[in-house]
């Protein structure tokens, strides 16, 4: 019998319940409004009452209405038809919704239940299987979707039936399973499974062993994040951490591509879906939208379901993952997360932490980072959730509690700095304070060696370190003027300004600029370390400027064309017959 | 308000701070609206027997044997086309000397739109001032505030900016708005001949604080009728945002929740961004486009309110006088439109976007040699040419008495670069500056 409950007591989307029989931490209930039903979750119990955070509005709700508690955790319908969907946190589907506004209570099922799949069986009768093993296939899009013991299935389970190939709904049993009892259970096309706890269902998570190619140079050269690897982008408004996360969704090198909008606006939203329809995906040819799963929980909807809008979303990545594909979540912004946590923790009246956060913040950060990662799967495939969040530090400040919590638990940090933003320096990632500890993994050194070229690694810290000098000569001309340092002091400046105008910043906006493949990185890097190697003799200063403010020109002109063209190859001449002409 | 058979209604409070009371009180619902006296209040927290109404006219003088009667509804708005040319207190009252509003009640702070159902904001509000059509170009259905100083006349710029955009309707919610800047908008709005297209709710800092908390879903709601049922353009001006936030820190510290940064309450991101969010495109073709205005302590925008509007806002205009042209400017640094992209070079010229970086680089180069001079270095010949350029585009194109077309915007921009840079220091792409360059070779 289902426990049930009154309301007893209200202050905005915190409830009061008193409950005549058992509840579990993280249950879900529904207080009935008039008839609607609203769903909420328990967060807290204490003698015969429990606290529930409402995923709605509690606006007309009264002392005394009656709540039914479901015996159940918040949970992900998984099965074909989630990829090119757009849910709320709750996994709601709101393309079906009916009306402009949002509905209390209008929950929608986040799968077609009419629709037919081509379905290829892969399991044989007789054969053992357990959790996570492949049964049959289906083609989502142009991804094989990989029907799965579900992941709820304890123990070995021998394949009593699957049914031949032909066309099923998600609803049909595709395959019967005889349990080490000798019971038999039906296997269909869907699954569910509890948002807040992660699927293991796979052999071992080893280190990353590649990098995940972004298109951006900033990332894939100076700081490569591996595949399963996770990252964070922390960044005052206004840095372009919104279109650095878009431009990663748009030529991130992934199967799949699952984005949260996490307590963010809207209008952004609405422009990933009516623009990636009409993208298209540079690695594969298809429409981007194939291959993408929308999670949105915009600043304006319930607070409480922002905080299960990123567990649905990487819910989904693990299903994915354990297809053998590679996911890549990205989730924006991590810090409204963070807030919705600390709104509820501050109705409940707890002991807060640093700047009202709850004590309990770290942990679940870093709980949550941990899902992410490569894993082999049973049958020796692999699959990866590379996991990128972006961070909203108050004021911009990175000594806040949820930036310092992340950065304990993500490997790349890609700092957004309000500097190079005002300087209209886009992307805004600070090279020298910005990292991927995955350089430091000798898997990815090797595979860099391999995949770029040998010694990779090497050139990439030269550059880093021109940059880093230039710097420093800048600060000794700004402290002593332009004629009080030597003019080497200029053209160590000036050769980092080269880099990080014809390398470091690039133009998202630009058809060409916006995705530079690693091949052509490799390129560019080479024709400007190339240059930087030469020693230069200027008479003045200003000689150096004027010469190397032309060279940055003619780079810029160059990254606007495409690569290997006749045009790119006649500013590749010019740009070499500059760098001779005034080199020693 | 007359009495109804079906009220509830209770005599004894049990607590009262400045903005609440506590009564034991039964049926009551969350968001409820009640009166304490003569008084509005409204369910803010119910506990067992015990309800907490917040009071928005706060309560100085209200005795413990105070008569409390529950209306059994949150707070409504009546809206019909009459709302058109009527101003309005917190309570959705007409303070015109006008009749009441005859039509249908709607609650306010209602639910928000599906997202999937919005369309991409895609329309150009051009408002004549270089430094918004040009650096920062503003789109219907967008959001975005003025960060600006108390001294900076903010006020006027936005009126300026309602009464240039080409819209349906102009909603003023005004919070804590000083008698003399009422009177400004209502005298502005009724010198231009739009009285039809203007409906203002009031709060000036002669009423309650707290009252204010109803005034942007009081306009909202307004205009959501407006753009939802009646397909209109509308545009809905809040000011000050920073004294909404101010109200909604009171509450939060009356009602004993323990404040985040700058003693705001933690919900303090949430709160906005349920307002700003009522921004807009609807696929039907009527929008709701927000400009706020956000005022700084001293130019802090590291300030909660401020860093919280701007993750919430697509964008913000920063105001503030610039020394060397002695004019007051839109600040291009700070300054962004989240939204210009959707339009430049597509609803404007094909440079529009080149030319605005090129134009905000080089003021940038000139902030340097600034500094350099500052610090008593010698300035290269570049640097004599930033500072002058810098000078003559503050005073032509960043400043906010400017009121020209898009297109005499690039065309200055370009006479400017042609007359102080080669094209090589512009930096802008080959086949615009063989089309638009002017001056010497």
């Amino acid at each position: 019998m289902k426990t049930t409950g009154k309301v007893t007591g209200i202050v905005s989307n915190l409830v009061t319940v008193q409950v005549d029989g058992p509840v579990a931490e993280n249950e879900l209930c529904y207080i009935t409004l008039d008839g609607t039903p609203l769903m909420a979750e328990v967060i807290k119990v204490n003698g015969d009452r429990a606290s529930v955070q409402v995923f709605e509005s509690t606006r007309g709700l009264k002392n005394g209405d009656s709540v039914e508690f479901e015996g159940r955790m918040l949970e992900a319908t998984l099965g074909p038809g989630l990829l090119s969907s757009v849910y709320d946190g709750l996994q709601n589907n709101l393309e079906t919704m009916e009306g402009v506004f949002l509905k209390r209570g209008e929950y929608t099922d986040p799968l077609d239940h009419e629709k037919l799949w081509d379905f290829t069986p892969l399991a044989n009768t007789g054969d053992k299987v357990v959790a996570a093993d492949w049964l049959g296939e289906v083609k989502e899009g142009w991804l094989p979707h990989k029907i799965m013991v579900p992941f709820t299935f304890k123990g070995e389970y021998t394949v009593k039936s699957v049914v031949p190939e032909g066309q099923y709904t998600i609803d049909n049993v595709v395959a019967v399973l005889t349990n080490e009892q000798g019971d038999d259970v039906n296997v269909t096309m869907t699954q569910k499974w509890p948002v807040k706890v992660a699927i293991k269902a796979y052999r071992e998570k080893p280190r990353p062993q590649k990098i995940m190619e972004t298109g951006v140079r900033c990332i894939d050269t100076f700081n490569p994040i591996a595949e399963g690897g996770t990252g964070f982008i922390p960044g005052p408004f206004g840095c372009g951490k919104t279109v650095l996360q878009h431009a990663i969704a748009k030529q991130g090198d992934a199967d799949v591509i699952v984005m949260a909008a996490c307590g963010e606006r809207a209008n952004e939203v609405v422009e990933i879906f009516s623009e990636f329809p009409e993208l298209i995906d540079p690695h594969t040819g298809r429409h981007l939208m194939e291959r993408t799963t929308i999670i949105c929980n915009t600043s304006n909807m319930p607070v409480a379901a922002r905080e299960a809008s990123v567990y649905t979303a990487m819910t989904i990545c693990e299903y994915y993952r354990s297809m053998g594909l590679k996911c890549l979540l990205l989730a924006d912004s991590t810090s409204r997360w963070a807030q919705a946590l600390r709104e509820m923790s501050n109705r409940m009246e707890e002991l807060p932490g640093a700047d009202a956060f709850p004590v309990d913040l770290s942990s679940i950060i870093s709980n949550f980072y941990a899902r992410a990662g490569m894993v082999v799967l049973n049958n020796g495939q692999t699959g990866a959730v590379t996991f990128i969040g972006t961070v909203s530090p108050a004021g911009g400040n990175l000594k806040e509690p949820v930036t310092e919590s992340t950065q304990k638990a993500a490997r790349c940090f890609y700092s957004l700095e309000q500097n190079r933003a005002d300087q209209k320096r886009y992307p805004a990632v600070n090279p020298i304070d910005s990292y991927s500890k995955y350089l430091e993994y000798p898997e990815i050194a090797a595979y860099l060696d391999e995949h770029v070229e040998k010694g990779w690694a090497g050139k990439v810290q030269e550059a880093k370190n021109i940059v880093r000098r230039g710097r420093e000569s800048y600060e000794q001309i700004n402290i002593l003027g332009d004629d009080g340092v030597p003019v080497s002091y200029h053209v160590s400046y000036w050769k980092s300004e080269l880099i990080d105008f014809a390398f470091l910043q690039q133009d998202a906006f630009d058809e060409v600029d916006a995705l530079c493949p690693l091949e052509r990185q490799k390129f560019m890097l080479d024709l400007l370390l190339d240059i930087c190697d030469k020693d230069f003799d200027f008479d003045d200063f200003e000689k150096c400027r004027d010469f190397f403010k032309e060279l940055i020109n003619d780079l810029r002109q160059m990254n606007y064309t495409k690569f290997q063209s006749k045009e790119f190859k006649e500013y590749e001449d010019r740009i070499s017959k500059l760098a001779e002409d005034n080199g020693k | 308000m007359a009495n109804k058979a079906y009220q509830r209604i209770y005599t004894k409070l049990d607590a009262i701070t400045k903005a609440t009371v506590t009564l034991k009180a039964s049926g009551a619902s969350n968001d409820e609206l009640a009166y304490v006296g003569d008084r509005l209040g409204q369910v803010v927290k119910t506990k067992n027997d015990s309800v907490t109404l917040q009071v928005f006219a706060g309560t100085e003088g209200i005795p413990t044997n105070a008569e409390v009667t529950f209306l059994g509804e949150p707070p409504t708005l009546t809206v019909g086309e009459q709302l058109s040319g009527r101003f309005f207190d917190a309570y959705g009252h007409p303070i015109d000397g006008g009749p009441e509003i005859e039509g249908e009640k709607r609650q306010i702070g209602g639910p928000s739109v599906n997202p999937y159902k919005r369309r991409e904001p895609s329309e150009l509000i051009p408002t004549g001032i270089a430094g918004i059509d040009l650096n920062n170009t503003i789109v219907s259905g967008q959001k975005i505030p003025f960060f600006a100083d108390p001294d900076q006349p903010y006020n006027q710029v936005m009126a300026d900016v309602a009464l240039r955009a080409d819209v349906d309707k102009i909603i003023l919610a005004g919070m804590g708005l000083s008698n003399d800047d009422y009177l400004f908008f209502r005298h502005s709005f009724e010198n231009a001949g739009v009285m039809d297209k203007i409906i203002c709710f009031i709060n000036t800092t002669e009423n309650p604080p707290v009252e204010r908390l109803l005034v942007p879903d009081m306009a909202l709601t307004a205009a959501e009728y407006f753009a939802v049922d009646k397909n209109e353009k509308v545009l809905v001006l809040l000011t000050d945002m920073t004294l909404y936030a101010d109200a909604l820190s009171i509450v939060s510290n009356r009602m004993d929740q323990i404040p985040s940064k700058d003693s705001m309450p933690g919900s303090l991101y949430s709160d906005l961004a349920k307002i700003y969010e009522k921004a807009v495109q609807l696929p039907t073709g009527g929008s709701i486009t927000i400009i706020a205005v956000t005022t700084l302590n001293d130019g802090d925008i590291t300030h909660a309110i401020p860093d919280n509007t701007g993750y919430i806002t697509e964008g913000q205009l920063y105001l503030r006088a610039d020394a060397d042209s002695g004019k007051v400017i839109i600040d291009p640094f700070r300054s962004l439109s989240r939204l210009k992209q959707r339009v430049q070079n597509k609803k404007t010229r094909e440079d529009h976007s080149q030319v605005m970086n090129a134009g905000v680089r080089l003021y940038a180069d000139a902030q340097n040699a600034k500094t350099k001079l500052e610090n008593g270095f010698d300035l290269s010949d570049y640097d004599h040419r930033c500072l002058a350029y810098a000078k003559e585009y503050a005073t032509r194109l960043l400043s906010i008495d400017v009121n020209i077309s898009i297109e005499e915007m690039l065309d200055t921009a370009w006479e400017l670069f042609g007359k102080y840079f080669t094209k090589a220091e512009t930096g802008i792409k080959q086949s615009f500056i063989e089309k638009y360059w002017k001056g010497k070779e």
